[in-house]
This record gives C-alpha cells, structure tokens and sequence, in this order.
C-alpha cells in the first residue's frame, strides 16, 4: 500500500515538475555513443555461441581475435590482432602463429597463447551453432588437443587438408575466433560446461569494451576498457537501445536523443536526408535476397522453367521503389566485394520470353505456393512477383509466417517456393558456394539441411567437384577465374533465382565520425568512433 | 390505404394474439429507434457498407490487385486516385472498397459466436449457481486469465492460417467477458422479487434464464458487443500482421493499416485512409448498439 | 468470481468455520485455474508448428548439435511426464531457463513485468478519474451536448488504431513540440542510475528521492499511459453512463426525487451507490486487459513491458518463457478478481 501511495504522490508531483520546464535535451553526452537497434535477435554472448547480427556486435567490440579487420579500412582483408605474425608450414597444412606480447584482458590476467588456443577447442568441444566454421578444417572434439596446441609464445593450428591460407584466416576473424579469458571463464564453470553459462550473460575478452548489462529486447551497455591494447576509445560508453520501429528511430534521431539509427525504411531514410544535423551512411552488407525453386516439384524441376522464373522477377521496379538504397539487384551467389564475386546481372523482367519458355516446356495453368517470412519488404517482393507471375499465367499464392515456421517447412521440402535471404557466415567465397553449389547427398535421408542446395532436393553433382576444387586453390588468381565459372553456371542452371544484395542505410548524426557497421564481412565497431 | 391498417393493426392497444402483442410490440420499438437520429446515421453507414460491399466491383474505380510501381504512395487527390495508392502502386480507394467485404464477414462471424457463447454460459452460472457456477467460472477464468493473443496464435497456428481461423480464434478470447458481464447481471437480478415471484409460479430453470434473465442482460452486451467490434477488427489485423490472418494481396483493412505504418510520418494516408474506414464503421456500430440499447432495454427506456 | 458466494442463509453460521473454508476454497480455486492455465499454455507449445530446437540453434547449426540440444530440453520424453516436471519446477518458483537468451524466465519477467505494471496503472489511473465522472454526467445529461461529447470522446478513443494515434502522438508532442520524452523508458543517459527496488522507475526514482530522473521517467510515460488511458476512459465512461441510466431510471430514484432530495445527492448518494459493483468489475477487467501488456503500445514507444515479452518468445516458440509470463499474467488477473470480488461484497447491499 505505501508503493500506492508513493506512486500516486509521485504522479501528482511529476505533473507539477512537468508544467514548469519544457527544455529538451537535444543532444547526447560528448562520451557517449547512443545506438537505436533492434536487437531481439541476440540468444548469446559467449563467442562460441553467438551466432546473431546484434550479437556479433558485441563480440566485436569486447573480444579481440588473432586476426581482424581495420574498422578504418577494410580492404585491407584481414590483419594482425593478437597474433602479432603468422607463418605456413610447407605442406599448407599447418599454421603457427606468434601472439603479441603485454596484452591484458579486462580482468588484469595477461593474454596468453594458451588463452587462444583454449578458445578454438572450446568451440569445438562446446559444438554449438556455429561451430562448423571451424570443423569444417577436420578439428573434431577428439582431436583438438593435437590440432591446436599452445607452445610458449605460440599457436599452432594443423587443418585436415591443405586449405587456401585466407579461407583459414578468414574464417578466425568470425565471431568463433574471438580469445576468451581462460581463468575468468573457468572460474565460472558449472557442470564442466566450459563457462559456458556464465558467459552466455557475462563477458571475459580483451577488446576496447567491456559489457556492462545485457537486458534483452531493453538495451545493451558496453564501457571503455582504458587498458585496451590498440588505446583507450573516445566513447565511454556505449549504449544500444532496442527500438523496433523505423519511425520511432527516425523520431529519436531527429530530436538528437540518439547517434545512430539501424533499422530505418527507405522512405525513413529519404525524410532523415532532409533533416539537420543527421546524414546517411551507407554500407554494403553480405546479405542476399533470393527465391528457391523446391526440385521435388515435377513442374519446377523442367530446365525451362527455372529459367522462366528467372525473368518473372520486376528486379528494376522494386528496386527504384520500395527497396529503394536498402537492396540493390545482384544475380550471384557470391555478395559484391567478396574474392570472385561477379557482376554480371543478365536476367531482367521480360513476360513475353517467360511465357515461351513455360510454352516450351509444356506448362500451363501453373498454380504454386510461395512462403515469405513476416516483414513487410519481403511479403511487397512476393506481391510483386505475384503480380507479375500472373502476367505470364503462373498463379501464386502467398503463405505469410513467422521466421521460424517458414524456415521449419523450406528444410523440410514442403514449399514450392522460398523467398529467403541469406547472411555469409564469415568472408570468404566458400561460405556460399558451400551451401549454393554444394550437396554431398540429396537424398531425404541424408537430412542435410545446412544445404540450401538440398533444402530445394537440388542434385549439385555437377557443381560438387567445381565448390570443392576452388576451396582447396592457393593460388588466388586461378581460385578467383573458378569462382567466376562456377557462378555462370550456377547462374544460367540453378534453381535459385538470386535477387538482391542488402546496403545498410544508417541514418547518424553528423558529428559522429568513424562509426562502421562491418561492411559485408564483419560487425559494428566503436573503438575508433569520435563525436 | 393497405399500409394505413397495418399500422393500425400494429399500434393497436388491444392485441388479438400473443403474435400480434409482439409485432406490435417490435413495431413500436421500431418507431422510437427511428426518432433516435444518431442511431438512424448508424443504422445507415452500416447498410450502405452493405451495399458497398455487395457492389464492389460496379463501385471500385481500379482493379484491386493491379499494382504499378511508378506509381507508388500517390498521394490524396491524384487523378484517378483519389486516395492515393499504396506502396505498391494500388489504388486505396478500390482495396478499401473490396476491404468491406472482408469486415462484414469477420464483423458478422464474431458478433454471432462470442456474445452468445458469453451469454449462455454466464447466465447458466450466474443463475444455476453451485458447483455448475464454480466449474464453468473456473473454466471462463482460465480463458480469461489467458493473454488473448497467445490464445489466438495458438488456436491458429493448430488449424492453420486465413480468415476463417482467424476469426474463430477471435471468438475464442472474446467470449469469457461477456460471459462475467451477464454473469454479474445475473446475480443482481437472481435476487430481484419479481423472479422469486416467477419461481413460485413454478417457472422452470431455462425458461427464467431464456425469457427473463436474457432480454434484461442484452443491454449491457449490446454496449459492450458494439464496443467491442472495432477491437475485433483490429484483432484480426493484429493475426494479419503476425502472418495468420488474411493472406496477402487480400484487402483486409487491418492489414493495409499494417502496411501503411511504414510510411506514416512523410505518407500519412497510406495508414490513415483504412484507419478511417475502420473508425467510420465502428463508429457506425456504436451509434447503432446505443439506439437499440435504449430499444432493447426495458429498464434503460425513457 | 465471487468464490465463496454463498446463499443467503449460511452466513448467520459461526464466522470461523466459515472464514476457514472460505478460504481454503480460494487457494483452491486459485490452484485449479492456475493449473488450467499451465496445462493450455504447455499444450500451445506442443502445437505450435514451430520447432523449439531450431528456434534455438538456428539454421546454420549442424544435425549433432540440434540433437544435443534436443535432449538437453527432454523432448524425447513423453508430455504428461515434461508437463509433471514443469509443474513440479513452477511450485518450487523455479520457471525454468529462457530457450533463447539463456536467462532464467523469473529475472526476465522480474524486468518485464513492472514495467507494464507501472504504465498500466497509470493508464487506468486516468481511465478512472476522467472516464467515471464523464459517464456519470452523459447519462444525468442524457442527450444533452455533454452527452454527445462524451459520446465522441470515447467512441475515437475506442476506434482508432492504437499505433496510429501512438505515432501521431510521438510526432505531434515528442517529435515536434518537445513536450515529452521519447520512446523507452528514461532517457537514456539516464539509465541503471536510479537503483532497482521495484523495477517501475517514478517509484524507484522516488524512493532514492531523484527528481531528474523522476521528472524524465515521467516526461516518457505520461505519452503511452495516456494513450491507454484514453482507451479504457472509452470503456469505463461508456459502461458507467450505461449502469447509471439503468440506476437513474429506477423507482427508488423517482422517489428520492419527490422526496425533494437533492440532485447531487440522488446521483452520488443512490444512484452512483448502486452502480459501484458493475464498475468494480469493469475496471477490474480493464485493468487486466492493461497488464496483459499492449503489444502494439510496447513495441511503438520501445517499452519492454510483459505484452511484447510472451508475444517475441510465442513467436520464436521460447516456451519456458511463454509459460512464465502467461503464469504471472494469469496469476495478477486472479488476484485482482479476488481484490474486485472481496470489494463486491463489501459493497454490494443484495450479495449480502
């Protein structure tokens, strides 16, 4: 009863204190970095976890690796982070790398290379969602006491095969590769689970950030480790608050209350151009659009009509409307700026050629179902395609759900179509061509829905030994030419009708400088930011 | 000359038969809802829904589902375009008209199975009393201790998307409040003499609940129904909005005003245009559940 | 809900017994609808087409890692024996760890939950104080120009799309008068200062005696609640003018009118009297339907209130988390019946 009474003095009071002052803050404060985001998707902030864009933020920020990227400069490719230097062994199948010497973690204990090494087994071990990053190289539980191992100085990681060096590297600049405080984490270990649980909420790294809390769907507060290596950041905290809609974030951003916004819609975007004091920053990102024709359906397995879906998408209208800046037509698997990617975009809308091929193949009355994921651009893309399938005689009929109910059935083979994107899982061509053009086994049995190739029951025995050549070249050169190959084929016979690639629009106040969300091949970074 | 002795045959103070008591008796409500102008308004927004709904396809000037992206986010007063169009270039005006279709049926659909599922099991419990009262309170509290969107996903995601479904999980969560309402309705009258005096009569159990409980908890129901009814159509865009409601590109008015929200700083009437058909009819009911309130309810009249 | 209504006659009976049994049928009445609602909500988990395990490896994860994560939430064992666990956790308050952020389900709620409770008792704290005196007023002044008013005031309240008139809303006072905060609950360079006692942030602020932050907690809630306050002022005044005509029309008011009685005391005195048990349950049902938490309100003003915490879990089949909020919920809607029935009879002259 006195919290009643408290409340409703404290009513009372608040309205008098509100009727006296109409100030608005207008601006942040000059330490802090302000981040509208929607962050919902963030299950885990253990690295060898972690699997999500908002997560990885974080990690990226609180975690150093042994190789990174620039956040100034990211055509760098990948550089020296706690590993000073590296070296290949002849056969190419082992690396050894030199940790850099005096770094400490947030908690005083100094990074050792058994620190790096314990990381990458524990991911192995632990097995968790993205642990294939890494056992793809053959790392297994039982092995990697032999295949990574810490001597003095040292970290030595020995691959199954011999594997272009920059897959490899590429591959430890993922979330996965972050060096995790060993004594910290090991100090919360419960049931042998490796700290595991306590660092799902808490954090043990070495980066320019500490995590302060995490409360989910709420916020995420990060604070500047002065004793970073790479020097104290300017931004002493850090805050991203979890705000779903673009327009609040507009509101928000306009009023100054916050930095950056995320998350705003094309037609949010063009109203922040307008606005003082905010400018858009706009970044390319890995992620792909695209549509999947399911192979166990006896109409859309003909030749004839892959091709004809192919030229039923409107790629220039939705592009120049509704997705206008945000996603951009690429008709590859392979995003821009990724090692090999192709430009060529040789599909356009064109009714009259998709009529001739179905007539080709003998089809008519086409009727088939598509499953679009709920948010608004995507269901817009199907109603688009929808329309203009009508055009050429194809009925669609659209099938709205949830993330997961959709993804649930496009694994399980039961849509005709899939109108689905797809994120890179760390920069390198491999980790597309691996799951666009690569599938061992097609049959139900083999259940190999990592696949996106089986998740259409699409036979790749074509494309197998081409996926698993390029990945093995050294050679950059020649790995690049292989990749384009694979690419025209994969263009002109796939049964994925590859759509669009993301630009991230971020609307930010203008005297916010170096603030970066990754490009296409890594996450947001504050360490460089200044106001 | 016909007209004339029915009505005189209707307003008459002597009655022939218990038939021609109650035509008379509708009749002369009938009458005094017609004085009632704000009621009048109501009752005419929602016929001419119906005859918007019947003629859509003489009214509506576009096809519905014809998109053209050049042409997108027109806004009010375009040429042709009235309303403007949509972010895909369809004509508002034409989506909207076609949309009332889609209202009608859900509208009808939940107003016929809620109230009455409410009613019946409210006044059974109210008036029964007893463990049959604890049972099927027991039961209306877990339903209504239940968060209604839950309920609703739930019961659709088991039966599957669209309409129909949507429109029985709305049923579903809306029933348990009217069910207290008649309940509480119920107690208050239990105890009123002239049902004692009925009971002496030897009147039995449903026929007091169905004839004289019933006609005095319909007012409360019929204010809280008509309330209700703008909340149930936005319920069912609420399931459009989580993908299992209308499937696209159906012309649900919730749905539009889903899509429209996107653009609702800098393309207000994209979301506003369906918005304001949703307040016109709801509106339209509640000017229509007020009159026949004032009809219905032998206590309320003036 | 009125639990231990009992017939007229029994209350004449020694009070102890009475009170004792009263009692016990409460609890247990409380048990049976709580266990209800448990049982429901673990059967929308198992029917909801969406897989627990996927939801919480993602796609990319391979077969051994889905499997070892399958049998680390017991799926393989049958229902009835998942359900008897999950009950046997609940009653020792343990509801069980969150699928999807690896947190116990109670800290979450204990986060959530106060959030929604603040704004929603502030949104039916306004309902009440502007909804029951207009509703009063339209039917004294039945078809007068207040009766109209009043008509139009709640019937826009009740019609209008809530993010609509939300985002209007943030436009109109935030966006370009600067009236009030923005979206969230505090601005956010004022986060985690005030010290967590009861989670609801004017209560905090108040008890550590933080006037900044009080004043800019409430700069960020007057906006929402009021929007919820207009929406159950909408419900309230129509159903009190409702109540009141039905009460104003009576013999006994005609009587106290001959009698000479004056106006005010026939419309508060009797008339207002009679209806407080109809309103009771009205804004106890309000009030419920506030802290069930509105969705569409938390997700538009980024307020992390209980509605969009079970709603983002249903979706993504979280269903520790789930079965935890729908068990709070649950438990303050019985509660507050309690409340609304105990007052009942304290106030209703026929119950007795």
């Amino acid at each position: 009863m006195t919290i009643w009474k408290n409340t409703l003095a404290g009513a009372t009071m608040a309205v008098a204190l509100s009727f006296t002052s109409v100030a608005v803050v207008a601006e942040t404060p000059a330490n802090m970095l302000v981040i509208a985001n929607r962050i919902d998707d963030i299950k885990s902030m253990d690295p060898a976890q972690s699997f999500e864009f908002a997560g990885s933020d974080v990690n990226q920020n609180v975690y150093s690796k042994l190789v990174n990227f620039d956040p100034l400069d990211f055509d760098k490719g990948y550089v020296p982070d706690l590993a000073e230097s590296w070296v290949v062994s002849e056969d190419g199948k082992s690396i050894t790398f030199t940790m850099r010497e005096g770094v400490m973690f947030q908690s005083g204990n100094p990074v050792t290379a058994e620190d790096a090494a314990w990381s990458l087994r524990r991911a192995v071990i632990l097995n968790k969602t993205p642990a294939f990053i890494l056992t793809q190289f053959g790392f297994t539980p039982e092995n990697v006491a032999d295949t990574i191992k810490a001597d003095g100085n040292t970290v030595t990681i020995t691959t199954d095969k011999r594997y272009a060096t920059s897959f490899v590297l590429n591959c430890l600049t993922a979330t996965i590769g972050s060096v995790i405080d060993m004594k910290t984490a090991m100090a919360n270990e419960v049931d042998g689970d490796m700290g595991n649980g306590w660092l799902n909420t808490n954090t043990a790294g070495s980066g320019a950030y500490s995590l302060v809390s995490w409360k989910p769907n709420e916020s995420v507060t990060l604070q500047a480790f002065p004793g970073y290596y790479g020097g104290a950041p300017t931004m002493e905290r850090v805050i991203v608050r979890h705000v779903a809609e673009s327009a609040s974030q507009r509101l928000l951003l306009e009023a100054g209350d916050i930095d950056v916004a995320r998350n705003l819609n094309p037609e949010d975007v063009a109203g922040v151009r307008n606005a003082p004091g905010v400018k858009v920053q706009e970044e390319l990102k890995g992620r792909l659009m695209y549509m999947g024709l399911n192979q166990t359906h006896p109409v859309l397995s003909k030749p004839e009509v892959r091709q004809a879906f192919k030229y039923l998408i409107d790629y220039e209208g939705m592009q120049n409307s509704f997705l206008n800046g945000q996603w951009a037509t690429h008709q590859n698997f392979l995003p821009k700026t990724y090692l090999g990617a192709s430009t060529e975009n040789p599909f356009s809308l064109n009714i009259e050629k998709a009529k001739e091929l179905l007539a080709a193949a003998g089809v008519e009355n086409l009727e088939v179902e598509i499953g679009v994921r709920e948010a608004q651009e995507r269901i817009e893309m199907a109603q688009s395609f929808q329309n203009t399938a009508a055009q050429a005689g194809v009925k669609v009929n659209i099938t709205v759900g949830t993330g997961s109910q959709i993804l649930d059935r496009y694994r399980a083979r039961e849509l005709d179509l899939s109108l689905e994107s797809w994120g890179p899982d760390y920069p390198d061509p491999q980790t597309n061509a691996g799951t666009f053009a690569y599938n061992p086994d097609n049959s139900l049995e083999a259940q190999g829905t990592g696949y996106l190739a089986w998740r259409l029951a699409w036979d790749t025995s074509e494309f197998n030994p081409m996926t698993e050549a390029a990945v093995q070249e050294v050679d950059t050169e020649k790995r690049i030419a292989m990749y384009n190959e694979l690419q025209a084929k994969f263009r002109d016979e796939s049964p994925f009708v590859m759509m669009f690639q993301q630009s991230e629009q971020n609307g930010v106040r203008d005297n916010v400088m170096n603030f970066t969300t990754g490009q296409a091949i890594s996450a947001a970074d504050y360490s460089k930011v200044t106001k | 000359m016909a007209d004339q002795t029915l009505r005189q045959w209707l307003l008459t103070d002597t009655p022939t038969s218990r038939r021609h008591a109650k035509l008379s008796a509708i009749y002369q409500g009938w009458l005094s809802f017609r004085g009632n102008t704000m009621a009048m308004i109501g009752l005419w927004i929602l016929l001419a829904l119906v005859g918007i709904a019947a003629f859509a396809p003489i009214l509506s000037p576009h096809d519905p589902f014809v998109q053209d992206l050049g042409n997108r986010l027109a806004p009010l007063g375009t040429e042709s375009h009235i309303l403007g169009t949509d972010s895909l270039g369809r004509d508002i005006l034409s989506r909207l008209i076609y949309g009332s279709r889609i209202t009608l049926y859900i509208v009808a659909l939940v107003a016929l199975i809620a109230p009455v599922v409410g009613l019946l099991v409210g006044t059974v419990s109210g008036y029964v009393g007893g463990w049959v009262d604890v049972v099927l309170m027991r039961i209306t509290d877990i339903f209504l201790a239940f968060p209604r969107l839950v309920l609703a996903l739930a019961f659709v995601a088991a039966l599957g998307a669209g309409i129909e479904n949507a429109v029985l999980a709305i049923s579903l969560t809306a029933w348990p409040p009217y069910a207290r309402i008649a309940r509480a309705e119920t107690l208050t009258i239990r105890a009123a003499d002239y049902i004692s005096a009925i009971q002496l009569q030897g009147a039995g159990a449903m026929r007091i609940i169905t004839r004289h409980i019933w006609p005095l908890c319909i007012s409360s129901l019929i204010v809280r129904v008509t309330l209700d009814m703008a909340g149930i159509i936005l319920a069912a865009a609420g399931l459009g909005f989580l993908g299992l409601g209308a499937q696209p590109p159906s012309p649900e008015w919730g749905a539009m005003i889903s899509e429209g929200r996107r653009f609702i700083l800098d393309h207000w009437w994209v979301a506003t245009m369906p918005g304001l058909a949703i307040f016109t009819v709801s509106l339209a009911f509640n000017l229509l559940g007020d009159g026949l309130r004032d009809v219905l309810d032998p206590k309320g009249g003036e | 809900m009125a639990l231990a209504e009992n017939e007229g006659g029994a209350r004449n009976r020694a009070s102890l017994p009475r009170w004792v049994t009263a009692t016990l049928k409460t609890i247990g009445s409380i048990a049976v609808t709580m266990l209800g609602l448990v049982f429901i909500t673990f059967i929308i988990g198992r029917v909801m087409p969406i897989d627990p395990v996927l939801a919480i490896v993602g796609e990319r994860a391979s077969q051994s890692t889905y499997d070892a994560v399958f049998l680390q939430l017991g799926l393989d064992k049958p229902v009835i024996v998942q359900f008897a666990y999950y009950v046997w956790d609940v009653l020792h308050g343990d509801f069980g760890m969150s699928l999807l952020n690896a947190r116990p389900v109670s800290e979450d709620i204990a986060r959530v939950f106060p959030a929604t409770l603040e704004l929603a008792t502030l949104g039916v704290f306004f309902g009440i104080v502007l909804g029951v005196p207009l509703g009063v007023v339209a039917a004294v002044r039945k078809g007068s120009w207040i009766d109209q008013v009043a008509r139009v005031v709640a019937l826009v309240g009740y019609s209008m799309p809530i993010f609509w008139l939300g985002l209007m809303g943030l436009l109109i006072f935030y966006g370009m008068l600067g009236w009030v905060g923005g979206p969230g609950r505090v601005s956010i360079f004022y986060e985690d200062i005030v010290p967590s006692v009861t989670g609801m942030i004017l209560v905090d602020s108040l008890l550590d005696r933080n006037w900044t932050v009080l004043k800019d907690a409430f700069s960020h809630i007057v906006l929402p609640a009021s929007l919820l306050g207009y929406y159950s002022l909408a419900y309230i005044s129509r159903m009190t003018r409702s109540f009141m005509l039905e009460q104003l029309s009576a013999e006994y008011i005609t009587t106290a009118r001959v009698k000479g009685m004056s106006e005010w005391d026939v419309v508060w005195k009797h008339a207002f009297r009679n209806i407080r048990v109809q309103l009771i349950t009205v804004i106890a049902l309000s009030y419920a339907g506030l802290l069930e938490g509105s969705v569409l309100t938390e997700i538009i003003f980024s307020w992390p209130g209980i509605g969009s915490y079970i709603t983002t879990a249903l979706l993504s089949a979280d269903m520790n988390a789930v079965l935890g909020g729908t068990v709070v919920v649950g438990l303050v809607f019985i509660l507050l019946n309690i409340l609304s029935d105990l007052l009942y009879k304290v106030f209703d002259p026929r119950a007795k």
